[in-house]
């Protein structure tokens, strides 16, 4: 038989194609040419399988197989294995997600977040039915959430003081996050505007802002602002906080918008007006759409730093998860377990601003109208 | 039919809003008379409150003694010196910080930038998660991890590893010898600048000697050989002038020998791993930045590939990378003011801290920190629009 089918001969050009040779296919064809195609790229290869087998194998020993995770105290976890000591984030969950909010009210803080993926869901994406709906029901959500996390309309009334945890990171985020947008937009058309005075305030007010640290503005909310104010007016710490991130990620918002809106051809400006449009017509029918566009990005790094910042807040006294890590390494039961809780809080942080980032290249390639190579 | 006579209509209310121009000036007007408003309700609280508390206020504070310890600094101080003092300390201190954060940040982002644009898959996704991991998780909680990781998981001084003779790693912070010098060193010096001299003079000719005949001198190999060289050269002949001073335990901590202190090196470590992943994205974007027709063009006109990276790619990729990154050294300085959750004695914890705190002259010593950042940030940007300006691409 295959003497036969070697014996065939074909007629010049008809010979059926050959497989291609096997190492220029498949597994093997990708491993030469992504791991070891020329001698730097054999060295980078060893030197990065060398690094992950320093680094890998410690690091899960550590995260997972020597770890535990019932435990009462810290002695006993370092009884039981060599690991990471889980235990202490287990049986202080609650106090992480919720701080000092009162236990039988944390129903509402639970509701609060999932009405608040409901409303974020006809924000987020434009392909959800009822979206119209949807989006109404976003536009009040925060006074509903309001009123369900602070109190009010029968519910019972809860101190901002007693906000801490992620809950807490969450509502300074999610708060300055709603604000800061609007803000932004105005300050970057406020510093393009054609009307000095204000061209003027907006550009000193940016400036300065993005001049300091978040932290000394944190600084000036918490020991000077009660110099600012009418003498006996209280100002919810929680507050001042809240506005102060607003302003800082405001005015970074501005200078990205206004990158955006200096990208945009000075002939649609034109054109606009030539159809006879309005200052607010013209920005909001012609002019923004094309410049938040292009401006995503960067609006979206903003909020990512804006979300990483509100942990700044436990250097002026609130409990944000590191403020209440704080308290827990204070106690002799878990004193040294820094590591373990740090790692853990820096999940959540991965998670959110990770989720976020993917959600800005989502909502980049969708609004590419363009063309693209 | 009577012809309807033209009227010029006289002068309405109304005509300030509709028309374009007075609008802008009433708006203007409007704005101008709020902002006044504000200031004044502020200005006037702030004296009201300021009165009713009789607080003290003037910066007369600044030459009383301080009253408190630095234990890192760069320059005298004890606690008897005065406030201005404090706060030159802690100046300093964010400058050291700053400076080595960004110097370290740059090495670290250029590698793990162009790292991350190699066809090695490997090498590419470490780098990738490195990236991803350390933007995405907040600087405050990196500098806490690394300090929890340097005071609890490295050994007492005792006990401290000894990667090389004379340097110690404990939990007490790094010691390292310090080098002392003699009078004879200053000829080493001499010598440092002669080299730098000349390789300046050596680069001019050999760039007038290029265009003239087009032959290529390889100028960075003898300048760095000159610029290292000499000074080492003249060093031994000058019989070695200097010694180190090698740090030895001496009952729980080390005595001599420079002490690098744990609060310095968390804040430096978190500092430059985190800015170098926004580095090494402005990097990898400036890199891609320059079109493929251009290294095409270049190997076409039969340039080598290093050179086409440095004549080609590298001017244009350039003018993308430094704007962006001279932000993120300002981002770098500005985030430094964290220092103050490890305690290291930074502006913001000297002067806006202890300070503050010891005299309550809150006002006073806010506007010092708030005028300090500002002014370095303003000094920055000054930097940057006149770079832009200088490298801007000129068109028609």
């Amino acid at each position: 038989m295959t003497d036969e089918a070697q014996k065939t001969t074909y007629a010049p050009g008809t010979h059926p194609d050959l497989p291609p040779p096997l190492a220029s296919t498949g597994a093997i064809r990708w491993v030469r040419e992504n791991l070891f195609s020329s001698p730097t790229n054999i060295v980078l290869t060893v030197l990065s399988l060398y690094l992950l087998y320093v680094i890998i194998p410690p690091l899960l020993n550590w995260a997972v197989f020597d770890a535990v995770v019932d435990a009462t105290s810290r002695n006993e976890c370092w009884e039981k294995g060599s690991g990471a000591c889980w235990a202490v984030v287990v049986i202080r969950f609650d106090q992480f997600m919720y701080g000092f909010y009162p236990v039988d009210l944390r129903w509402r803080v639970d509701l609060a977040f999932v009405l608040l993926i409901f409303a974020l869901v006809p924000v987020l994406f434009d392909n959800v039915p009822y979206r119209k709906i949807g989006l109404m029901y976003s536009l009040i959500y925060p006074v509903i959430a309001y009123f369900l996390l602070w109190g009010g309309l029968g519910l019972e009334h809860v101190e901002s003081a007693k906000f801490g945890g992620f809950m807490l990171t969450v509502t300074i985020g999610v708060a300055g996050i709603v604000l800061s947008l609007p803000l932004g937009i105005l300050l970057a058309l406020g510093r393009r505007s054609d009307l000095m005075v204000l061209r003027v305030i907006c550009v000193c007010f940016i400036e300065f802002i993005r001049g300091v640290p978040l932290i000394t503005l944190l600084f000036v909310a918490s020991t000077l602002l009660n110099y600012f104010l009418p003498p006996g007016t209280y100002f919810d710490l929680l507050l001042r906080v809240m506005i102060m991130v607003v302003l800082f990620s405001a005015a970074y918002i501005a200078e990205v918008v206004r990158g955006g809106l200096a990208a945009i051809p000075k002939g649609q400006f034109e054109a606009a007006q030539a159809l006879g449009l309005s200052y607010w017509k013209m920005m909001g029918l012609i002019v923004l759409p094309q410049a938040l566009k292009i401006s995503i990005p960067g609006i979206v790094n903003s909020f990512i730093g804006l979300y990483k910042d509100t942990t700044l807040v436990v250097i002026i006294g609130l409990l944000d998860p590191i403020g209440l890590s704080q308290a827990v390494l204070a106690d002799s039961k878990w004193q040294g377990l820094s590591t373990e809780i740090y790692v853990f809080i820096a999940v959540f942080f991965f998670i959110s601003c990770f989720a976020m980032s993917r959600y800005s290249i989502y909502l980049e390639k969708k609004l590419h109208t363009g063309h693209k190579r | 039919m009577a012809a309807v006579e033209y009227q010029e209509p006289g002068f309405r209310i109304s005509q300030i809003w509709s028309d374009k121009r007075s609008r802008g000036v009433v708006i203007q007007i409007i704005a101008l008379a709020a902002l006044f408003g504000f200031l004044a309700f502020i200005v006037n609280n702030t004296i009201n409150n300021l009165d009713q508390l009789g607080v003290e206020t003037g910066y007369g504070f600044l030459w009383e003694p301080a009253n408190y310890d630095i234990n890192q600094r760069l320059i005298e101080y004890d606690s008897r010196s005065p406030h201005i003092r404090a706060t030159v300390v802690g100046i300093l201190n964010t400058v050291l910080v700053a400076f080595s954060g960004i110097v370290m940040a740059t090495i670290l982002g250029f590698i793990a930038g162009v790292l991350r644009l190699s066809h090695n898959f490997l090498i590419n996704r470490i780098v990738y998660c490195y990236v991803e991991i350390t933007r995405n998780v907040p600087l405050l909680l990196q500098i806490l991890l690394w300090y929890g990781i340097i005071v609890h998981t490295l050994p007492v001084p005792k006990k401290a590893l000894e990667p090389m003779s004379g340097v110690f790693v404990s939990n007490r912070g790094f010691a390292i010898p310090r080098p002392e010098f003699e009078p004879a060193f200053w000829a080493v010096f001499i010598a440092f600048v002669v080299a730098v001299v000349g390789a300046i003079v050596f680069k001019s000719w050999a760039k007038k000697n290029q265009e003239a005949t087009g032959k290529i001198y390889p100028v960075f190999t003898i300048n760095t050989a000159a610029i290292i060289g000499l000074p080492v050269i003249v060093f031994f002949l000058a019989g070695m002038p200097a010694t180190l001073d090698f740090p030895a335990l001496k009952g729980f901590n080390f005595k001599g020998g420079v002490t690098v202190r744990p609060e310095f090196m968390a804040l430096w470590f978190a500092l430059s791993v985190y800015t170098a992943s926004f580095i090494a994205e402005i990097v990898r974007a400036g890199i891609q930045s320059v079109s493929h027709g251009q290294t095409e063009a270049s190997y076409a006109l039969g340039i080598k590939a290093n050179w086409t990276m440095r004549l080609v790619i590298l001017p244009q990729a350039l003018r993308v990378i430094i704007p962006p990154l001279i932000s993120q050294y300002l981002n770098l300085t500005k985030n430094s003011s964290l220092a103050i959750a490890v305690g290291y004695m930074d502006i913001v914890a000297t002067i806006g801290g202890i300070s503050l705190n010891q005299t309550g002259r809150a006002l006073e010593c806010m506007s010092i920190v708030l005028s300090l950042y500002l002014a370095f940030s303003l000094f920055i940007s000054l930097i940057m629009n006149w770079y832009n300006k200088r490298v801007a691409l000129v068109e028609r």
